[in-house]
């Protein structure tokens, strides 16, 4: 009888025990892996804004021809459609994130990767491409090619 | 000279007690039955991963990890090192083999049912260190820093990238950034020449010991009536497998020797005619004729969620399929490792010819 007793009441302490052990010993396992994790993920670099760019003399690219340029970290491709004619559009395909080029005899602009289509004004016309490359505006100023953003 | 190595076995053996160690080696036995030959296949993707290792180290000495000095390093072994083209083009071929070897090695084990109760941890380890091969793969292919390396690493991350709320922060982790830049090559190179080999080495040894106390499983449907003694029987006759294919890896290593390429440029656009390595090719081929949307769902996630569920189930056989364990034949399982051959093959030559 007595020692029925006595069981009960240590039970509880036993289990608050557990309790307690099992909890600082996730706790202590989460203060461990907190900082590996952490030093796991990337950490952000600060970009630099870019809104607009010089990116040389108009006679650079000729007429009918293509350039690629990094514009803060992406690349963006600039055709020169006429004399004064430029347009600047995202490079990167929006399908999965290839390099895409300009294809002159198509008139079209080609991603390799998986045969992606966008016409001169950077509509998606066919293959996987979900979505058109973004614009970019291109000027001309005293015969210097200016890439801006679109804002 | 045998003094000496008696010698030395006495002096160790009576300080740990060898016995015990030399009667676990012993005892195994290895059935002779019609399908024998696929036990050997195992043995020639451990070659073959034994293989890696040695040349990766080799190539260790002289490769940099780094954009500016990766493409130039390899460059570098293999015009000015003595063998260096040697010692990469085996690399790159017997990680080819590795592959092709483990995918053998897999369905044999399928198709025997050799999964089955009590050998379900042994099909496990199997698999993750399959899947970790397939890593050994991909991030092994961005160290060269060439052009189809980059785009293809760009095109790979980009497709984890596409799941649902846990896709982007694997494509960070995995790019170290928001592009594939060094960072990633960094990163690639920490899992492909530590993270990884450190965790197929536990894998590894696990699978062989279980192996070693299990004993090879017997086919489900021949009485197996002869034995073979695995020492030294069949060590020897594995060994021999072993010269072979080392023979066949150096044919293959000097006549086509492994390329380089361009090197890597972010403004470049994308090469024609990019593909991924050949035991990626399936899904990738398979990936392009999912249509963009199926209903509500974008084709991508259909079609990495689709393999992903084959993928556990398949990793999974050994606990659904009750039939086979109870020995008894199971024909679905079957069928469906038929259908999965067959996809393979079929796919990997149209997305090959295409």
């Amino acid at each position: 009888m007595t020692q029925e007793i006595q069981k009960e009441k240590v039970q509880p302490r036993r289990d608050f025990l557990k309790y307690l052990l099992s909890s600082v010993t996730a706790g202590f396992g989460l203060i461990v892996f907190y900082p590996v994790f952490s030093f796991m993920k990337p950490p952000k670099q600060r970009e630099v804004e870019v809104t607009s760019l010089k990116i040389g003399n108009v006679d650079d690219i000729e007429i009918g021809d293509s350039k690629i340029i990094r514009f803060g970290n992406k690349p963006v491709i600039v055709i020169r459609n006429g004399k004064e004619d430029f347009s600047a559009l995202s490079a990167t395909c929006t399908h999965l994130d290839c390099t895409v080029q300009y294809k002159k005899d198509e008139s079209v602009i080609w991603c390799a990767c998986h045969n992606g289509k966008y016409d001169l004004t950077g509509r998606n016309i066919s293959g996987p491409p979900p979505r058109p490359l973004e614009k970019f505006k291109a000027d001309v100023k005293n015969n210097e090619i200016i890439i801006s953003k679109i804002v | 000279m045998k003094k000496i190595f008696t010698n030395l076995y006495n002096w160790v053996d009576e300080r740990v007690d060898l016995s015990d160690i030399v009667k676990f080696m012993s005892k195994k036995y290895v059935p002779v039955h019609s399908h024998s030959i696929w036990y050997y296949f195992g043995g020639v993707s451990l070659f073959f991963f034994i293989i890696q290792v040695v040349t990766g180290i080799l190539l260790l000495f002289y490769y940099k990890g780094s954009a500016d000095l990766a493409y130039e390093s390899i460059h570098f072994i293999m015009s000015k090192v003595e063998f260096g083209w040697l010692i990469r083009s085996i690399h790159a071929w017997s990680a080819n083999l590795f592959v092709l070897a483990a995918f053998i090695h897999m369905f044999s084990v399928y198709f025997e049912k050799a999964y089955r109760k009590p050998r379900e941890m042994t099909w496990i380890t199997g698999m993750l260190m399959f899947f970790l091969a397939l890593g050994f793969g991909f991030s092994g292919y961005l160290l060269p820093w060439n052009e189809l390396a980059f785009f293809a690493t760009k095109v790979g991350t980009d497709i984890a990238g596409v799941l649902p709320i846990i896709g982007e922060p694997i494509k960070i982790f995995l790019r170290g950034g928001e592009d594939v830049t060094g960072a990633t090559l960094s990163r690639f190179f920490g899992f492909h020449v530590a993270l990884f080999p450190g965790i197929f080495t536990v894998l590894l040894f696990i699978h062989l010991l279980l192996v070693q106390r299990q004993g090879m499983s017997e086919p489900l449907n021949e009485k197996v009536k002869k034995t073979m003694p695995f020492f030294p029987n069949f060590v020897l006759r594995d060994l021999l497998l072993w010269l072979v294919v080392l023979n066949l890896l150096a044919i293959l290593a000097v006549f086509f020797p492994a390329e380089l390429g361009i090197k890597a440029d972010p403004l470049a656009p994308a090469p024609a005619g990019i593909k991924p390595e050949w035991y990626f090719l399936f899904m990738f081929q398979t990936l392009k004729y999912i249509p963009g949307y199926v209903l509500f769902i974008e084709g991508e996630i259909l079609g990495i969620f689709l393999f992903g569920l084959a993928g556990i189930l398949w990793v999974l056989v050994p606990f659904w399929d009750k039939k086979s364990e109870q020995g008894r034949q199971n024909k679905l399982v079957n069928y469906l490792g038929i259908f999965a051959v067959m996809f393979i093959i079929v796919m990997t030559i149209v997305g090959w010819l295409l």
